[in-house]
């Protein structure tokens, strides 16, 4: 009795112990990607194998509607009880990492050797996110209204100058085929694209929303002198009416290049494949115009992190490190238009390969991609410049308003104690 | 011995602390919270301690001063005029950013006039706070009363036994059901500048003689259609509580006054109106409030945009808590927003007491 009753206590003890050293630790994960089912496969597909493949760790994600995602994590936050890897966005990823929300990461530095630079993280000598891809953003138009009003077609290595575009504009203008030559987007007033997709052009007329030497100053260089002539030549877009206002209709924004109400279009490589149906082999996807200090394209997507109060920062780690093959890459590629962190990964893409209609996209980021501000105060910064650029469009004064926003990000930064920088 | 208000209305209280406990969790206690938070500079996402800072916050919010610009002189000391014969005068930037005035730094223009030669601007430490009052008592002023009669003339025309009229009160009624963003989506392509269906429908009106207007583009007409939508959006819920009033007013008021040989006017003015008295300032005050509470078409449709001529306070209040991550800053506007409603509503109860 006593023998068989030590026996079946042993073999119990036994089956937990097995059971515990095949248990694997649950690691939680939060996401944007909520109702994107192409999205969503991709990852599914990543944690399943990466479940597969060891028996340490078991990733479970959770995934949000983007539009609710970062109110969603500074809420966990909050109440603290963020997962353990959560995505965040490039310009936010300082404030985040600031804030204590999440860590710096420890993976393998050869694994990121080849990326993008701007796909990873840095702020403050620690990489704390990476990035499986990329978004860029260039002038959609087609080959034929350009040769129709004799533009030269710019390249990589000679984009347009600033008197190169005005011209082009006005010279489509005069032709009287469309409403407007040049779509910049300004429906688009919501979320993060005027500061992503103006602030580039700001910096190549030699401006900048904050002095990066510090991170402490934005009054002299938003509002210096080449803030202000940035500031004149926008302005002047819209009195001379090249280009639609704020109050922009967004079906327009959407369609309106292909229907033929805008000859050229300042959009995204998220945009893009629906131009290259439309047009074929007529679309030409051109780099920005050089305002006189190179030109630029705003950078940095959607990257991963651990977060600070993860339990099992090496599991999260690991998950990260497995998620970076250039395989995965090429899946999220393929499946929602994004350009791969990697030269061999865009290479074995479908949109991004060789000779594949929107290689380009992948050369503006890595030529013309400039980050934005990398400093914990950026969102407060971006919130501000980009009511500067509603208002100068619609008529304000220019010098009135920059110096406006560049003191009010000024006493952002000081009521943040220079946000510690 | 106990009052009788605790000890026999057991079950009231029953009934009643669930509601309380709720009122007093998610509107009293967070009231007192925000007033706390706009003592301190509480950021959202931020490793700093909170610190009080005292009133700093409403300063920033409420500082106003006059500054008198004198004209540019030519060497003669005569007043130099431009082209159109307009004086000329410095740059506000030369007191605003300078440095013997460091009192003015950092203030704006928000209005100007002329008196004499110079001019005499009022610059505010928050030009946006400042217009988003402005702009929110627009609103208020306007659409309150506005609303509040053309609810009552609808309830009164559906207040007749007609065969389907129900149809008629269902119509009217739509628009508040339906959410006010999908409301303002579509409204916003009724103002399309271009080619929405308001300016296509003036231009086939006048035969083409009408020019489009961009109606939510443009600062001096962008107020004004969010205050037309607003209107027709909720006049609706109104109408229904007008109605309720009126079928509270006993029909044999009526046949008394048809007796009495009333006309329609004196009908509506010594029976109806009088009846009406406490739906009247239970609607006013309805609306006042609603209207202070002005978001969600801001949101969609301008975003407090073009110029901050659609600028309001409770839009800044979320703006400034949210999207610049001043919590504090958002509280303060909460906090000053609860005060003017509550003086107004008040004076609102004041003027409508019941006179013995």
């Amino acid at each position: 009795m006593n023998i068989r009753l030590t026996a079946f206590a042993t073999t119990a003890l036994g089956a937990i112990w097995g059971a515990q050293a095949f248990a694997q630790t649950e690691l939680t994960m939060w996401y944007h990607g909520a109702g994107n089912p192409e999205e969503s496969a991709v990852l599914d597909q990543i944690v399943e194998e990466f479940n597969a493949s060891q028996s340490d760790w078991s990733v479970v994600v959770q995934s949000f509607p983007a539009g609710a995602y970062n109110d969603t994590v500074i809420a966990g936050a909050l109440a603290g009880n963020l997962p353990d890897i959560i995505d965040v966005d490039g310009p936010v990823m300082p404030s985040w990492a600031w804030a204590g929300y999440i860590q710096p990461l420890e993976i393998d530095q050869g694994t990121i050797e080849n990326f993008l630079p701007t796909a990873i993280g840095r702020w403050k000598d620690d990489i704390y996110s990476v990035g499986l891809w990329e978004a860029a953003v260039a002038m959609v138009t087609r080959r034929s209204v350009l040769e129709k009003y004799d533009i030269r077609i710019p390249t990589l290595a000679e984009p347009w100058t600033r008197d190169e575009l005005d011209a082009a504009l006005e010279a489509i203008q005069e032709g009287g085929e469309f409403d407007y030559p040049l779509d910049l987007g300004m429906a688009w007033s919501a979320d993060e694209w005027y500061p992503y997709a103006f602030a580039p052009f700001l910096q190549s007329f030699g401006g900048d929303l904050i002095d990066r030497s510090t991170y402490l100053e934005s009054d002299g260089v938003l509002n210096g002198d080449a803030g202000i002539e940035f500031g004149e030549w926008w302005q002047s877009l819209f009195d001379r009416e090249l280009v639609p206002g704020t109050s922009q209709d967004p079906a327009d924004r959407d369609s309106g290049l292909i229907d033929g109400k805008y000859a050229m279009s300042w959009n995204g490589n998220w945009a893009a494949a629906n131009a290259v149906e439309a047009f074929g082999d007529d679309v030409l996807f051109l780099p920005a115009p050089d305002f006189g200090n190179g030109p630029k394209i705003g950078a940095a997507s959607w990257q991963f992190a651990v977060s600070a109060s993860s339990d099992h920062p090496e599991g999260a780690n690991q998950f990260i490190e497995f998620m970076l093959q250039d395989r995965w890459q090429v899946a999220f590629s393929n499946a929602q238009a994004v350009i791969p962190a990697t030269s061999s990964a865009a290479a074995e893409s479908e949109l991004y390969a060789e000779g594949a209609p929107m290689a380009v996209f992948y050369d503006l980021s890595k030529e013309q991609a400039l980050l934005r501000p990398v400093t914990p105060g950026y969102p407060v910064m971006a919130k501000i410049f980009r009511k500067a650029l509603a208002d100068i469009a619609s008529g304000a004064d220019v010098a009135d308003t920059l110096d406006a926003a560049a003191d009010e990000i000024d006493a952002d930064i000081e009521a943040n104690s220079g946000y510690g920088n | 011995m106990a009052s009788s208000l605790l000890r026999s209305d057991r079950a009231g209280w029953g009934f009643a602390i669930p509601a309380f406990a709720l009122i007093g969790t998610f509107i009293v206690l967070p009231f007192f919270f925000a007033f706390y938070l706009s003592l301190t500079n509480q950021r959202l996402i931020s490793p700093n301690p909170t610190e009080f800072v005292g009133l700093d916050n409403y300063r920033s919010l409420l500082g106003v001063a006059v500054v008198t610009l004198e004209p540019e002189r030519g060497d003669d000391g005569a007043v130099l005029r431009d082209e159109d014969g307009n004086i000329e005068y410095p740059s506000l930037r030369s007191v605003t950013r300078n440095d013997d005035t460091p009192q003015y730094r950092g203030m704006r223009e928000w209005f100007r006039w002329s008196s004499g030669d110079d001019a005499r601007v009022v610059i505010a430490r928050d030009v946006v706070f400042m217009k988003a009052l402005v702009n929110t008592f627009t609103f208020v002023l306007v659409v309150a009363p506005c609303q509040a009669a053309l609810a009552l003339g609808l309830a009164l025309l559906i207040n007749q036994r007609l065969r389907g009229i129900n149809v008629f009160r269902g119509i009217y009624f739509m628009p508040v059901v339906v959410s006010i963003v999908v409301v303002s989506l579509l409204w916003r392509f009724i103002y399309d500048g271009q080619d929405g269906l308001l300016n296509n429908l003036l231009s086939g009106l006048t035969f083409g003689l009408f020019q489009p207007v961009d109606w939510l583009g443009n600062p001096s007409t962008a107020l004004g259609s969010i205050i037309v939508m607003s209107i027709w959006q909720a006049v609706g819920f109104h109408m229904v509580i007008w109605l309720a009033g009126l079928q509270t007013i006993s029909p044999t008021l009526y046949e008394a006054a048809d007796i009495e040989g009333a006309t329609k006017w004196q009908r509506f003015r010594f029976v109806t109106w009088p009846g009406l008295r406490n739906t009247a300032v239970l609607i006013l005050i309805v609306i006042t409030m609603q209207c202070f509470a002005l978001f969600a078409q801001i949101d969609v449709m301008t975003k407090g945009g073009p110029l901050d001529s659609t600028q309001t306070l409770v839009f800044q209040a979320v703006e400034r808590g949210y999207g610049k991550q001043d919590i504090s800053g958002g509280s303060t506007i909460s906090v000053l927003l609860f005060l003017i409603v509550l003086c107004i509503s008040l004076i609102q109860r004041w003027l409508t007491r019941e006179r013995t």
